[in-house]
């Protein structure tokens, strides 16, 4: 189901945890909430599925105004971080549970909730482990637990707080990419919190990056990393450099020299001119570019990354190279120019 | 239980825990000394009788009687004591108000207050002229001399045996539980009764046990409230006194081992339940 929030206000006890923040959700897409600590993301979750009531704005789900229904009118599936788990029922109970608190007249009969809670485990691919409790099952296995529970309400809409936050790497990993199958079978609008932007680019159809209560930007992985439209999703997404530059005669210049990049339509003055340390080249004769010495190497998977002093107390600049390609650079004087660059205003 | 009988046979298992050997020395010294050789006293003295004599002893219907009011007012208050107390425990670990650490003190006053003097406040409050008993005598209701009164001291000596084993456990119940409950449609009242007490009963019967365990031994406070007559309202451990005041060593004896034997397989059996519950739910695991 879509949903929409409309210019969302939380405030806890005065202090503004959201501003004014509008989103629209469409149906069946898997969005992602990204954004450090403290950047409202998790109360953004929890305002759409009603465990908060906000404090102006409204919440929509469909046509259906949902501002003020209660968590259990809104018929969501929400999956914590912990698991929350019934301890004191086994894996059936606990995915049956949303099915047997249902009043008598929507509650379908014992056989069938036995039916769709054993389906849901098997396609969280549990079944056998029907009759455990939750404390003898691993975390990705109570994980998955959850979600299975929390798809037995067909719910409206799958609001998950940070899933994989609490597993180590490796289940992560493979809940990733399991979680993506099951939302592809399944078709659940599906909502998810992380603050691990490895796991909204790799699962997410859209990201939502928010920081300090606000939405910085909406849009596809691609778009995320490729055309960030502000220094902090520059910042938070990937690598990247930020270099203090002028703008003037359409050129952009750092200090006193040009360094080979155009800026035809800018405005002249102070600039802050952010690039990815992938997204360079290296030149030979310095007709414009940056130059540094070389200060640290480290080799990161296939790629070295050299970090350069590039003097005037600017910050260090990190660059990526093909390994073989950083081994035969003049460590001294390396002389590089970004690619693809983006100029923010201060 | 079982496990933990094999477990002490092997002497020898090797841990990385230093100590066990001392410790699990100290531990049995101790309750050799100070639950073990008294027991026992009791034990050998009552086995001096012979069975037939013992079970004419024990079976005398005022001791059946004294025994039947004991355990009977000691279950019911237990039972009182569960209701009120679990509902006390949540009010002090979810509201916060005025006045809440005093209330939080005053739970433990049972504990402290010599019993003979709650017995006695309770009889002035209770008796057909006192406080809350002139309004109860028209109702024909009667508290004081009466097993009811019984049950009201034992109420009151074993609230906090509940409180204070169910607010810990209370205190941990993860928020995020109850949330969990209320998002897959659950109501208020059906997440406490399918979720939340579920996951106090073991808890609860902790509390439950030592309340009734309590309540079975109680003495001081009872005997003023109680009227103490025979058949009606005279609990067991005062049948224990007034046979000893007779001298007669051997029917105080055998009323008290009935006592220990009833009482033991009581709490032994609550044990049992709680271990179960423990290896099922993980709860201190």
């Amino acid at each position: 189901m879509e949903v929409r929030v409309e210019n969302i206000r939380k405030e806890f006890e005065r202090f503004p945890a959201l501003h004014d923040v509008s989103l629209s959700i469409r149906s069946g897409e898997l969005i992602a909430l990204l954004g450090p600590s403290g950047s409202g993301k998790t109360t953004l979750l929890r305002l759409i599925a009603g465990l908060e009531a906000p404090t102006q704005g409204k919440i929509f789900f469909g046509d259906d105004d949902a501002s003020y229904k209660s968590v259990q009118e809104r018929n969501i599936g929400f999956v914590f971080q912990h698991y929350a788990l019934f301890r004191h029922m086994t894996v059936l109970d606990n995915v049956a549970f949303g099915l047997k608190v249902r009043p008598s007249s929507r509650r379908p009969t014992k056989a069938e909730i036995r039916e769709r809670a054993s389906k849901l485990l098997d396609l969280v691919q549990l079944s056998g482990l029907e009759k455990r409790y939750p404390t003898q099952l691993s975390g990705g296995q109570r994980q998955r637990v959850a979600l299975a529970r929390a798809m037995a309400v067909e719910p409206n809409v799958l609001l998950l707080d940070e899933p994989f936050g609490a597993l180590d790497a490796q289940v992560r990993k493979d809940l990733r990419k399991w979680l993506r199958e099951i939302h592809d079978q399944t078709g659940h609008t599906t909502v998810f919190v992380t603050h691990d932007q490895e796991e909204a680019l790799e699962l997410a159809d859209r990201i939502v990056v928010m920081s300090q209560g606000r939405i910085e930007q909406v849009g596809t992985p691609d778009e995320i990393y490729d055309t960030p439209v502000s220094p902090f999703v520059f910042r938070f997404i990937g690598q990247s450099n930020c270099l203090k530059v002028r703008v003037a005669n359409g050129e952009i210049w750092l200090d006193d020299r040009p360094i080979g990049l155009p800026a035809k339509d800018e405005a002249e003055g102070e600039a802050l001119l952010y690039f990815r340390p992938h997204d360079i080249e290296i030149r030979d004769g310095c007709g414009g570019c940056i130059a540094g010495v070389v200060a640290a190497s480290r080799r990161v998977a296939g790629t070295r990354h050299l970090e350069l002093e590039i003097g005037n107390g600017h910050a260090l600049m990190e660059i990526e190279l093909p390994p073989e390609r950083a081994a035969a650079v003049d460590r001294s004087r390396l002389a590089f120019r970004p690619t693809k660059w983006k100029l923010f205003r201060e | 239980m079982a496990a933990q009988t094999r477990k002490s046979w092997q002497f020898r298992r090797p841990s990385v825990l230093p100590g066990f050997g001392l410790a699990l020395g100290v531990t049995l010294f101790w309750l050799t000394l100070i639950v073990l050789i008294p027991l026992a006293g009791l034990a050998i003295r009552s086995s001096g009788l012979g069975a037939a004599k013992f079970w004419a002893l024990a079976a005398d219907p005022r001791t059946l009687n004294a025994l039947r009011i004991s355990f009977g007012t000691a279950f019911l208050a237990a039972i009182l004591n569960v209701a009120f107390g679990i509902i006390l425990a949540w009010v002090l670990v979810r509201y916060r108000f005025p006045g809440k650490r005093i209330i939080d003190a005053m739970v433990d006053l049972p504990f402290a207050l010599p019993t003979a003097v709650a017995g006695i406040a309770l009889t002035t409050l209770y008796a057909p002229n006192g406080w809350i008993g002139q309004f109860l005598t028209p109702l024909g209701i009667k508290v004081a001399f009466t097993p009811l009164g019984i049950v009201i001291a034992l109420v009151f000596v074993g609230l906090p045996f509940v409180v204070r084993t169910v607010q810990p456990v209370m205190e941990e119940i993860d928020r995020e539980v109850e949330e969990a409950a209320a998002t897959l449609g659950a109501t208020r009242f059906q997440t406490i009764s399918r979720v939340l007490l579920p996951g106090l009963a073991p808890a609860v019967l902790t509390g439950f046990a030592l309340a009734f365990a309590r309540g079975v031994g109680e003495y001081g406070s009872v005997i003023f409230i109680a009227g103490n007559i025979p058949y009606v309202s005279e609990i067991a451990p005062l049948l224990i006194v007034i046979r000893l005041e007779e001298f007669n060593y051997p029917a105080a004896t055998a009323i008290a081992a009935v006592m220990l034997i009833l009482s033991f397989s009581l709490l032994f059996v609550i044990n049992l339940i709680q271990s179960w519950s423990r290896r099922r739910y993980g709860y201190g695991a």
